[in-house]
């Protein structure tokens, strides 16, 4: 089951996030927002991270990149453990492993002007000399389809599109192999999102890079990501490639998630799975449900449920699912 | 007298212009919009495209001062809004017309309890109101707060909103426009902030009141799946105008207008394929828009009338209307 | 290797950057400061305060009444054609001597908020940044300390010990005026260091000091250019509450506060002795305060 490591560029396990929120007569509260997580991405691959609010998806996309410190486990970039927060990390690890924020509008500076956004990456990450920076620049804004006087401008005048195509600009101007995407898209419209993902795609075949692409759309997700992985309350629910993760979704979260998704052809209605109709709210990461978290809003909840935190099992070449309706098969093999 | 013929609410032929530092921005270019009684109406278009602007047209809540109207009515059961006295303005906000923002915790006010602030507005459309109600406010409030399924509506009364998740915020924004009886809902993308099993409920809970209450509700979206599930007819908007209109079997079935097609191609699906490379180019400036069609820089196919005169909406079959010269061929 | 397909773009660029741009985003910030006519107004009134200040000792009618000079012949008189404000009590025209005090409560103004401000700045950025960290206690209680000292007293106190003069009062005030930029920019300087743009920054391996001073600082600054402007006002009717207890400058060097107490005595007979001078500061704060609103207006991030 174990696969070689050196086709995967970013390889972690046994990942746990807590955050410390206080404490009470039990002793000290933690939020667990990453409770045990594993994952990789093979180099050129582009991995979906789904989930809902409080899923933890954000929390391993910003453990990733450098932004917290794991509590526990290993996150192994390229064979190199990098599982330590930015300032300590290698100059060579920043380079290679961007990311782009879901919000366009604060995470590009509003008083600073385009040029001075690039120009950020290029001083720290290569030794160009400053008189070659706005040709790159131009070179840069060409790739991502934006004309050269965009340069002069500053954040607030330019459209929320334009403005997420400056951030994936800067992500990609210091050349790097993993870009984190998290939600780049999900506060732009359908039309401008389509030119973006398509551009992503694009660069992705040019420069040979791998994505770790968060989102909580799943219909996106089919059409960007070679592998899916779902989330719930700081757990992996199940993992397989994007086609037989809609054609055979096992875990009941999974088709819970399937059914809500609002579809406007035909061929979609009849891949939806029989409507697992969504019930009660996410609970708080800070409160999780004893045995399976999900158990609560299961509706194929057994008595051992309740108890018992499930496996993750394999129910067939890459694709795994933690629940307790596919031990039987475990136990079988 | 059959209830789904009565027009409740008629745009005709909207304009608004936003007075900004070099000149006018030209936003709504003739908007055409009709609502009947019990029925719901979705408004579907992209960010930008005039849609928060017409609804806050038809309850008269633009930024004062700095918006110009230059022509077009607003008919409200056969009278013309724009031409309301404040009272009776006053009276439409508070009895007729109901309005569900798009974000529940801004819509909210932080520093008061949700007791306080259903029992607000239950208190100043009850003054409005014709009968007086036997009940309390605090009786209406909780019979509100039980219409729209929260748990346990007693103590809900006494939690300020930071207490709430996205989902119950929305709910119970969604309380406060029905805690009295109206005609009209306004749902300006109810679901967009919350996550999509929480959209989900929120659409089927807004589907419910409007059958229960046969009331018609205005469902603003830029998603083209929930209109589909959620709406009898839609009217898909593009830069100040109304582009195409239809019910969702027709439109998604026969899209005619560019736009409509563009950006059907572009909604990804679950069933794989891709996506579309979107629709190129971007929203004509509303300082200086183009004279004529205003998608005329992007469609693909373009005749020379296109860029002389705005197209009116073309009836092409029953109840569906393009406004598009190339449907004139 | 440049793409020959693409035109000479770079060229475009340079022509384009230097000229155009400054025009238009002149024209914006105008649009967005004269929004409010009254902010029109405050600039015309501190435009015209400034231009007398600093033209004082050749457009003033008496330039020598601001020195050593008596008339008894002329003390006293109400105010005429010859002396617009009237005389005061040793026959100095009164005109002159407001004009000429302007321009000590401006250079005051200044002189205070060029050595108050930078060291504010830079506190409350460290402060700000580190927050929660011993950095950030340590300077932010020293602030509090200050922030507790009334500027008067303080000037006092300074005046008992060295001679009471128009520097050391600016010493006295600066020492005491610094905090208020401190907290202000603390304020600003812990929630902007949360946004993302600065998050990415320090992802990507940006020095400490890029991340304070090119991300942090030019989003901390519309409030301090605000304050700014309206603290010119602030520190002029400070300044006159010194000199009104003959701290500041002195005698016979005219000082707003210092006429308006020479005045008093002769209240309410020579009453232009007072008026004007306390006119004077009124206008001035009135003045600032106005363009303090316009600068703001004009400092806000919008879309364009």
């Amino acid at each position: 089951m174990k696969q070689a490591t050196n086709n995967e560029i970013l390889k972690i396990e046994k990942l746990k996030k807590y955050f410390h929120i206080g404490k009470d007569k039990k002793g000290p509260i933690y939020v667990r927002a990453v409770d045990g997580v594993a994952l990789n991405i093979k180099y050129g691959e582009t991995l979906g991270l789904v989930g809902e609010s409080g899923s933890g998806k954000s929390t391993i996309a910003y453990t990733v990149v450098g932004m917290y410190r794991p509590t526990s486990g290993q996150i192994m970039f390229k064979g190199k453990n990098i599982g330590v927060e930015a300032s300590r990390r290698s100059l060579f690890s920043k380079k290679e492993i961007q990311i782009v924020f879901q919000d366009p509008g604060s995470s590009l500076n509003p008083r600073q002007t385009i040029e001075q956004i690039l120009a950020l990456p290029f001083r720290i990450h290569t030794q160009m000399p400053k008189r070659q920076f706005r040709k790159k620049m131009v070179e840069l804004l060409e790739k991502v389809e934006l004309s050269p006087d965009y340069l002069y401008k500053s954040p607030p005048s330019i459209g929320g599109g334009e403005k997420q195509m400056v951030a994936i600009a800067r992500a990609i101007a210091s050349n790097p192999s993993l870009i984190v995407l998290d939600e780049p898209t999900s506060a732009l419209d359908v039309s401008v999102q389509a030119k973006i993902i398509n551009k992503l795609i694009d660069l992705q075949k040019e420069m040979n890079l791998s994505y770790l692409f968060i989102t909580h759309d799943l219909s996106l997700m089919r059409n960007v990501a070679n592998r899916i992985a779902i989330m719930y309350l700081g757990k992996i629910c199940e993992v397989a490639d994007s086609v037989t993760f809609f054609e055979k979704p096992l875990h009941p979260y999974t088709q819970m998630l399937i059914s809500s998704v609002p579809v406007i052809t035909e061929e979609e209605k009849k891949l939806k799975p029989k409507k697992v109709i969504s019930i009660g709210e996410i609970p708080s990461p800070v409160n999780i449900p004893p045995g399976c978290s999900f158990h609560l809003r299961c509706p194929y909840k057994m008595s051992i449920c309740s108890k018992v935190d499930p496996e993750m099992i394999e129910f067939s070449p890459g694709h795994i699912v933690r629940c307790h309706l596919f031990a039987k098969l475990e136990n079988k093999k | 007298m059959k209830t789904k013929e009565n027009i409740l609410l008629d745009i005709k032929d909207l304009h608004v212009w936003y007075r900004v530092y070099s000149g006018y921005l030209k936003v709504l270019n003739g908007v055409h919009l009709m609502v009947r009684e019990g029925e719901r109406v979705g408004l579907v278009g992209e960010a930008g495209c005039g849609k928060t602007t017409t609804m806050k047209s038809i309850l008269q809540i633009l930024p004062p001062g700095d918006f110009h109207i230059p022509q077009g009515q607003i008919f409200y059961k056969g009278q013309d809004v724009l031409k309301m006295s404040f009272k009776e303005l006053q009276s439409l906000r508070s009895r007729e017309i109901a309005m569900i923002f798009q974000d529940p915790t801004a819509a909210l006010n932080s520093v008061f309890i949700i007791g306080t602030q259903i029992g607000d507005v239950i208190k100043y459309s009850s003054a409005f109101a014709e009968n007086e109600h036997k009940e309390t406010i605090k009786e209406q409030s909780v019979k509100a707060l039980k219409e729209v399924y929260l748990p346990d509506p007693e103590r809900m009364l006494i939690n300020y909103p930071f207490q709430l998740s996205g989902g119950m915020k929305q709910r119970v924004c969604i309380a406060m426009a029905i805690s009295s009886p109206r005609n009209l809902l306004i749902a300006d993308e109810p679901g967009t902030s919350l996550d999509v099993t929480i959209q989900d409920q929120i659409h089927r809970l807004l589907n419910e009141i409007v059958e229960k209450r046969k009331t018609s509700i205005i469902l603003i979206t830029h998603s083209l799946g929930v209109a589909k599930e959620m709406t009898d007819r839609i009217y898909v908007m593009y830069a100040g105008t109304i582009v195409e209109t239809a019910t969702p079997e027709v439109l998604f079935k026969n899209p005619v207008h560019p736009y409509t097609k563009g950006l059907l191609a572009s909604v990804p699906k679950i069933s794989g394929g891709g996506i579309a490379r979107g629709i190129p180019g971007k929203l004509p400036s509303y300082l200086h828009p183009p004279s004529g069609c205003r998608f005329q820089l992007r469609c693909e196919q373009e005749s020379p009338i296109c860029s002389e005169k705005s197209p009116p909406l073309f009836e092409i079959e029953k109840d569906h209307l393009v406004a598009c010269y190339l449907t004139q061929r | 290797m440049r793409n020959s397909n693409q035109p000479n773009n770079s060229i475009a660029i340079s022509l384009v950057r230097p000229k155009s741009i400054f025009w238009i985003n002149l024209g914006k910030n105008w649009y967005k400061f004269s929004r409010n006519k009254l902010s029109i107004v405050g600039l015309v009134i501190v435009a015209g305060m400034i231009i007398s200040a600093i033209l004082a000792p050749w457009i003033i009618p008496y330039p020598d009444h601001t020195g050593p000079f008596v008339d008894f012949e002329n003390a006293m008189q109400p105010p005429s054609l010859q002396n617009l404000f009237g005389t005061d009590y040793i026959g100095r025209d009164i005109f002159s001597r407001v004009i000429f005090a302007f321009r000590g409560a401006l250079i005051m103004a200044v002189v205070v908020l060029a050595i108050a401000v930078p060291p504010g700045i830079l506190l409350g950025l460290i402060a700000g940044y580190s927050q929660n960290t011993w950095i950030d206690t340590i300077i932010m209680r020293i602030t509090d300390v200050f922030l507790g000292v009334p500027p008067l007293m303080l000037a006092l106190a300074i005046a008992s010990v060295l001679e009471p003069n128009l520097m050391n009062s600016m010493i006295a005030i600066s020492l005491t005026w610094w905090a208020w930029y401190a907290r202000l920019v603390y304020g600003m300087a812990s929630s902007v260091r949360n946004e993302y743009f600065v998050i990415a920054a320090h992802l990507t391996g940006a020095s400490k000091f890029h991340i304070l001073l090119r991300e942090i600082l030019p989003n901390c600054l519309s409030p301090v250019f605000t304050k700014m402007a309206l603290d010119v006002g602030w520190v002029i009717l400070i300044g006159a509450s010194l000199s009104f207890v003959g701290l500041g400058e002195q005698p016979p060097t005219p000082a707003l506060g210092q006429m308006v107490s020479d005045g008093a005595i002769y209240m309410p007979n020579l009453w232009w002795v007072i008026v004007f001078p306390a006119l004077a500061i009124v206008l001035a704060i009135l003045g600032f305060n106005l363009l303090g609103d316009g600068i703001r207006d004009m400092l806000e991030i919008g879309r364009d």
